[in-house]
């Protein structure tokens, strides 16, 4: 009896990311959730640029490599082309949230039907570290090196609550993936916005608390402890808009 | 071979632009090359408009008219910006309705034709222009029923088909002026 | 003539696009091509296709980005300002080879400038404009109905050779009008067997990207990029010659400044000065026969141009300066008159005792 096996959709090869890091965990969701749904076959993937840039490498679907941030555009062209096929995104919160704002906020207000999965670890990880736009006050990074002062350089933008905001998007959930019962609601919470995709609901982001041993400088164990002990309480797990079960409920 | 110039100039809202789309497509259903090339950008909203039409028998190099075979100058500010250019020999058409001096140029032909007051008396409020238009048809000697219909048939959409009526009327009262 | 209709040129290039099977337009509204967006907002719902206003022109280029990885015909207009801003996409694009066109209706810079038409986005335009050793393939309409022609041959050798085709025009080709006959003939489009379009379960996943960290396999890539481009230099150049069998002076001139200039070419003519004309309608790739051939008879060249002299640096390189080249130019949204281009065309003649 096989009781653990790669997915699919997840191709064989080392994956390139730090020790601890939890890119692997939300790639595998994404790759489990693909199988499941059996559409990995008419799906194409969106990887942006961050340290998950050469996740075309990783998932056995057709994969576009976008420009820093306009992955929700390049998804957007994708998807009008041929409405039929399954078009996510995986994007960081530099990608997402800073550089490519814009194209989210108007993909999401657009209520394209595309699937978002937004990695959120408060830090640049590819570039070695830097303040992000997610970057909790007081956090120290390579650019905030007295910790982040919102009165210099402002405060963390929290997406799922600016995006709940946005009339056109269908489905905004933020989970976190630093112990068992968190990573099941988030693979739960990644069906949810692929599975609103196929069934023709329009705009879904679910936003991951990650964790970046390397860039915060701790350890694997102590680095899933800061999510629960710093990060959620500024980013507070849960639903921040489902359209279609609000509407249903009235 | 034989090319005429034409520029129109007057404020936006006039019928500039559509008096040279006229021109330009009597020119094309007549055989002829033609060209047409208006002023553009936030200087139309309102303020001064222009449009160059070319007709000839020849490709049209240069779109730009600067210096106009035909004037027609639908204000003041027109004809003291444009009257100098007009090529030794010219005409320029004037609406002396809204322009009250004279040309003072000598070695061109003058139309003054009280266009606007003439739409108004006419009910034709709008069409200052095409009565202009019907004076220079006469001039040019290009008043030919059947290619005037086949143009303005190409300038006047069909949900307007109502005001092909009130075109051909200020076309005839201009012409009869 | 009667079978031709009058068009702007803006209104042409769109209506081309269509009739070549583009289904998709991305764009975002600025002077002096917005024509071209509002054409397609009326036209492509009505046959099925796309037109989306984005939020930015990075956007838009990104839109397009994802539409030709699909594999299918797809456009975005733009003028000056918003080229610079889809200079990023454009780079993707040509690292991705990706096919698409652009088309850029010029207007007066740097800066915002103004809205008058320029050439001055020559360099960008045949140096690539973004980041990185690329080319785009250049096409410079000189009328309406080349407006229309080079857009349909646009997606032609975009789609032939995986890369972007540039239609290079200016405010007065995107706002005039003339005759155009949209009677085309058009090819079928090539399959796309590299496009993300999903596996079927049926082949190794497709990618679309221009990373490549490893950097003997990036030079490689651009190498073979150029044995590619060097393949364009050799079959798609594109020039028109007027009255330059015999010519003495030559103007080097494209889009409205070799209109102006053909008038200038007719006077000079009239007054006994063998003056001709090579007229560009690839900027990139560059003709430079023309140039190497007539630098045999020509005693000198005279680029006209809607800018500080930018196309006078290729004239200059296709004749390997064998003849001295002069510039007659207007810029920041003037343009010569054939008077003017008359005057340097005599000037030629007495200097260079071309009579």
């Amino acid at each position: 009896m096989i009781v653990f096996e790669r997915p699919h959709a997840l191709i064989d090869v080392p994956l390139h990311y730090c020790p601890g890091c939890t890119h692997g965990i939300v790639h595998r969701l994404v790759a489990e959730v693909i199988d499941e749904l059996g559409i990995e076959g008419n799906t194409i993937g969106i990887a942006p640029v961050g340290c998950s840039v050469m996740a075309y490498d990783y998932f056995n679907c057709d994969m576009i490599e976008a420009a820093h941030g306009r992955a929700p555009a390049v998804a957007t062209g994708v998807k009008r082309a041929d409405p039929s096929k399954f078009v996510f995104t995986y994007q960081g919160d530099g990608d997402l949230a800073s550089i490519g704002m814009a194209e989210t906020v108007h993909a999401a207000a657009r209520n394209e039907n595309i699937s978002i999965v937004f990695i959120n670890n408060a830090i640049y990880g590819m570039t070695g570290g830097q303040m992000a736009p997610t970057s909790l006050p007081g956090q120290v990074t390579q650019t905030s090196p007295y910790g982040r002062d919102p009165k210099l350089c402002g405060y963390p933008i929290k997406v799922c609550e600016m995006l709940s905001q946005v009339d056109g998007a269908e489905y905004l959930e933020r989970v976190a993936v630093n112990n068992v019962r968190n990573i099941r609601n988030a693979k739960k919470a990644i069906k949810k916005a692929f599975q609103n995709q196929l069934d023709g609901k329009g705009f879904s982001l679910v936003e991951v608390l990650s964790s970046c041993p390397t860039n915060w400088g701790l350890t694997p164990q102590n680095a899933l402890k800061w999510i629960d002990e710093k990060m959620i309480p500024y980013y507070p797990l849960g639903v921040y808009k489902d359209r279609s079960a609000e509407e249903a409920a009235k | 071979m034989s090319t005429t110039q034409f520029l129109f100039a007057g404020f936006g809202g006039q019928g500039i632009l559509f008096s040279g789309k006229f021109t330009a497509y009597k020119g094309l259903i007549d055989g002829k090359h033609v060209s047409w090339l208006p002023s553009y950008g936030p200087e139309m909203r309102g303020g001064t408009a222009n449009c160059s039409v070319i007709i000839s028998d020849d490709p049209v190099g240069s779109p730009i008219v600067s210096h106009p075979d035909v004037l027609i100058a639908m204000n003041l500010p027109s004809l003291d910006r444009y009257e100098d250019a007009v090529v030794p020999g010219g005409i320029i058409f004037v609406d002396s309705s809204l322009i009250e001096r004279k040309v003072k140029r000598t070695d061109v032909t003058v139309k003054y034709i009280p266009a606007t007051q003439l739409a108004s008396d006419n009910g034709l409020t709008t069409l200052a222009n095409m009565i202009i238009m019907g004076s220079i048809l006469k001039e040019t000697g290009g008043y030919d029923e059947a290619s005037i219909d086949a143009a303005l048939a190409k300038v006047v959409s069909a949900r307007h088909a109502d005001l092909l009526q009130y075109n051909k009327k200020a076309l005839s009262i201009g012409a009869e002026y | 003539m009667a079978d031709k209709v009058l068009m702007k040129g803006n209104e042409a290039i769109a209506e081309a696009a269509i009739t070549a099977g583009c289904r998709f337009y991305f764009g975002y509204p600025i002077t002096p091509q917005t024509e071209i967006a509002a054409y397609m907002a009326k036209r492509m719902p009505k046959i099925g296709g796309t037109f989306l206003q984005a939020e930015s022109e990075i956007a838009a280029i990104n839109m397009v980005y994802g539409v030709a990885s699909a594999g299918k015909r797809v456009m975005t207009s733009s003028s000056s300002p918003g080229i610079s801003l889809k200079g990023e996409g454009i780079s993707y694009m040509a690292g991705s080879d990706l096919p698409g066109l652009i088309v850029n209706v010029q207007r007066g810079g740097p800066g915002l400038g103004g809205i008058q038409p320029s050439q001055s986005d020559y360099f960008q335009a045949t140096r690539g404009g973004g980041h990185g050793d690329y080319h785009l393939i250049v096409l410079a309409p000189a009328s309406v109905q080349e407006m229309a022609d080079l857009t349909i041959k646009g997606f032609e050798l975009a789609d032939k050779y995986r890369m972007m085709t540039m239609i290079l025009a200016d405010g007065t080709m995107g706002q005039m009008m003339e005759p155009v006959s949209l009677d085309f003939d058009i090819k079928p489009e090539p399959e796309k067997p590299w496009a993300t379009t999903g596996t079927q379960m049926k082949r190794p996943h497709n990618i679309i990207n221009s990373l490549s960290l490893v950097p003997e396999e990036l030079e490689q890539q651009n190498f073979r990029r150029y044995e590619k481009y060097a393949e364009i230099e050799k079959n798609e150049v594109m020039y028109e010659e007027y009255m330059m069998d015999d010519a003495q002076i030559a103007i080097a001139a494209f889009g409205i400044a070799a209109r102006v200039s053909k008038n200038a070419v007719n006077e000079a003519r009239s007054k006994g000065i063998k003056a001709g004309m090579i007229r560009p309608i690839t900027l990139w790739p560059f003709p430079k026969e023309p140039f190497m051939k007539a630098a045999e008879h020509v005693k000198q060249f005279i680029s006209v141009e809607l800018s500080m002299g930018q196309m006078i640096e290729d004239v200059q390189l296709a004749e390997q300066c064998r003849r001295p080249v002069t510039l007659c130019k207007r810029a920041g949204g003037m343009i010569p008159s054939p008077e003017m281009v008359l005057a340097a065309i005599e000037e030629a003649a007495e200097n260079g005792g071309a009579l």
